[in-house]
């Protein structure tokens, strides 16, 4: 007989208003007694705040990390990023192998990013002439400021070639679900989608200054002359995966999806060690990647607050089940949470998400595997495969990550 | 129906059903596809026939059609392209607009092909300007379109033809297209290969001819089927004046092109290509009643707009298994 679980949130968007409400949960204000909070990145800062902040109670959960920005904060992205590469080189591992040009052959997934004012001369003898303008912006992908204190920019060189198809730029938004960061447990939602741009792709400088050619942001876009309503100018990840496969092949679309879920755990990996991984928390990320022509993904950025707004019926429906997916992994069986829930959603829970990485699994998996050649017993089926992501191109994977020291570097070759 | 098409049997594997991803794959789709590289490799056309009749790999379709269809990327087919599409910037045509207002209408909104609009532009504009095509009025009973000289109407001699591929686009016309964008992302081999499937197929779907790839043979094809498989349901429809053929007609003519979800319409046109014919069409769409006999079956009143909203989304239907059943296991 356990009471209704009592929401708050400061973001009034119907596909998350109405999934509570579908699971007749109780709608509360925020100085009462609340258990599940979605609150705006702003809404975080006071809870976990030295002066106005609070404690939370073992039935409560918020859907945000207290220091989510180290790795949703382009400039603090890059900077753990670099530290782990660091760190990786440090150990010796083979994830930081490089090739002989110096560039990393598995942890290169960043496009090359500038932090003015202390990158300023670097910036300037890299770009001669390429890029002309920079901006501060809120959503672009390419483009952000990013202000702490002391005045400081961010500026990524546009992937200047990035894959078109029908001629036209976009990128690839993918939702990420994290219930922990140590021990790292992360999930992709299957549903992600592609932005297209409007306006057919022109590499000439003169149309940098056309709003439309670069910024594939359904937000800016809504106010373009060509923006439709039924599809919104996105795709489904699906049919992308059609495309690729059709004309450039199963194996290397394989190798392209593959290494984007790995660049997902790599850029979550980085970032465990300085998070604050809080039992209250849970977070859903929206990941932007582009992808260029020769099929290499690109890490533009992560959002912490992943858009909720819907621009079409598609992207209504797909957002309400990515919110609906989301509760059912992080409040089981809708019941009242308990922040030291063991976060092992079993199979069925997960919907429409895919484990992209479990670490407890594979350091018990590593752990067995070690017992079993110590007693020299062969290693069975179950030992090479486990249920974490879908068999298919994605298998090439699991042995990366379930032992993280050795890669499987054909995947990429 | 079961003769004409044996390799969709129960017996027999297919892609579409037996690469679903609970099934193993070395059970049919490793084995298969191993096949279908080979025939690549050694560019068999009537091999790759075949083999396109139990469904082409996704990886492999693109070639495997290229090869059924002779389409081959040699340089005189790109310059032939480039000289189409000269001849595009040269000089404006009415029937542009026609294209221009189809592309919009039709697939700049649809989830699927919005992408590709540029290329269904280009290629509908080539496509129209390319006198090539007027070798297959050859073999098709329609005639090409003509103009006259103003003041020598009834002339035959003054008569050109017009546009200069003798084919007037109608609404959809650009969904013959659209799926191929799917398969070629260069617009010269996107070309030929939409050429030639139009000159081999598409044209049959809107000119009246006694062809059984015809779109006459097809309706007829599509209501026997129906009577003679679900005369109930038949009859049902007919009574409440909801007309069989006028629902199935629009999927028929467009053979499903914006009514099924692209991957599941390229596994169609797998078998149009591999049995070299268009029959397959009419089985989909009496399938299709069949599949959802009972919801049409329970349609009172309002009769014709409620069973076409029955019939109106094909877009998750998965397409051979709704074959199979309905050629192979439907009591007859």
């Amino acid at each position: 007989m356990a009471g209704k679980v009592k929401w708050v949130t400061d973001i009034e968007k119907s596909v998350l208003i109405n999934n509570f409400e579908k699971r007749g949960w109780i709608q509360v204000s925020d100085t009462e007694d609340w258990n599940f909070y979605w609150m705006s990145v702003q809404t975080i800062r006071t809870v976990f705040s030295v002066d106005t902040g609070y404690r939370l109670t073992d039935e409560q959960m918020v859907n945000h990390f207290p220091n989510h920005y180290e790795l949703t904060r382009k400039d603090l992205m890059i900077k753990n990023i670099k530290r782990y590469r660091k760190e990786m080189e440090k150990e010796g591992s083979p994830l930081a192998e490089k090739d002989e040009n110096g560039k990393y052959l598995y942890l290169d997934f960043v496009p090359v990013t500038f932090m003015l004012p202390a990158d300023y001369n670097l910036f300037l003898w890299r770009s001669s002439g390429r890029i002309k303008k920079w901006s501060r912006d809120s959503r672009t992908s390419t483009f952000m400021a990013a202000s702490s204190g002391k005045e400081a920019y961010v500026i990524s060189l546009y992937i200047d070639n990035p894959l078109l198809i029908g001629g036209k730029k976009f990128d690839l938004r993918l939702y990420v679900l994290v219930t922990t960061y140590r021990p790292l447990k992360c999930y992709m939602y299957k549903l992600g989608f592609c932005r297209f741009c409007t306006v057919k792709y022109t590499p000439s400088t003169s149309e940098l200054d056309n709003m439309f050619v670069h910024l594939t942001n359904v937000a800016i876009q809504k106010h373009g002359d060509d923006y439709n309503h039924v599809h919104g100018g996105k795709w489904t990840v699906s049919n992308l995966r059609l495309y690729l496969e059709s004309t450039r092949g199963r194996e290397v679309t394989g190798r392209l999806f593959d290494q984007i879920h790995w660049i997902m755990v790599q850029s979550l990996k980085a970032v465990a060690p300085v998070m604050n991984n809080d039992k209250h928390c849970f977070e859903c990320y929206g990941y932007d990647i582009i992808i260029d022509d020769r099929l290499k993904p690109w890490l533009i950025e992560v959002n912490a607050s992943p858009s909720l707004t819907s621009s079409t019926a598609n992207d209504r429906i797909l957002k309400y089940n990515l919110m609906n997916d989301t509760l059912n992994i992080v409040t089981p069986n809708g019941e009242i949470p308990d922040c030291r829930w063991n976060r092992s959603p079993p199979r069925e829970a997960l919907g429409n998400y895919q484990v992209l990485y479990d670490e407890e699994q594979a350091q018990s998996e590593s752990a067995e595997r070690d017992l079993r050649s110590r007693s020299g017993q062969s290693l069975g089926p179950r030992g090479a495969r486990a249920n974490t992501l879908r068999p298919g191109p994605a298998n090439t994977l699991r042995p990366a990550l379930a032992n993280t020291l050795r890669p499987a570097p054909a995947t990429w070759k | 129906m079961r003769k004409a098409f044996p390799e969709l049997g129960m017996m027999s594997c297919q892609l579409g059903i037996d690469d679903h991803t609970h099934i193993p794959a070395d059970l049919f789709e490793t084995e298969h596809v191993r096949i279908g590289k080979r025939v690549v490799s050694e560019q068999d056309s009537a091999a790759a026939q075949q083999y396109s009749r139990q469904g082409c790999p996704t990886g492999l379709r693109a070639d495997l059609w290229a090869l059924i269809l002779n389409s081959t990327n040699e340089p005189e087919d790109v310059m032939h392209y480039e000289q189409l599409k000269s001849a595009v910037i040269i000089h404006d045509l009415l029937v542009d607009s026609l294209i221009y207002k189809d592309v919009k209408l039709t697939a700049s909104n649809d989830d699927y092909y919005f992408v590709f609009e540029d290329y269904l532009y280009q290629v509908l504009l080539c496509f129209s300007r390319d006198t090539a095509v007027l070798e297959h009025f050859s073999y098709n009973s329609a005639t090409p379109s003509k103009s006259h000289i103003h003041d020598k109407e009834g002339v035959e001699d003054h008569a050109l033809v017009y546009p200069p591929n003798g084919v007037i686009p109608f609404h959809g016309f650009s969904l013959y297209v659209a799926p191929l964008c799917f398969l070629y992302n260069e617009p010269p081999r996107l070309y030929m290969v939409f050429r030639e499937m139009y000159v081999r197929y598409f044209f049959r779907l809107h000119s009246i001819s006694s062809s059984p790839s015809g779109i006459v043979s097809l309706c007829l094809q599509f209501e026997k089927l129906l009577q003679t498989h679900l005369p109930q349901l038949f009859y049902h429809l007919r009574e409440i004046g909801a007309q069989p053929l006028r629902i199935a007609f629009k999927w028929m003519v467009r053979a499903f092109s914006g009514y099924l979800a692209t991957d599941q319409l390229l596994l169609l046109w797998d078998r149009i290509l591999g049995y070299d014919s268009l029959e397959i069409v009419p089985a989909l769409a009496a399938a299709v009643f069949a599949f959802r006999a009972e919801n049409l079956m329970e349609v009172m009143s309002l009769a014709a707009a409620a069973a076409e909203a029955v019939l109106a989304d094909l877009s998750t239907l998965k397409v051979m298994p709704l074959l199979q059943i309905f050629l192979f296991a439907t009591a007859i």
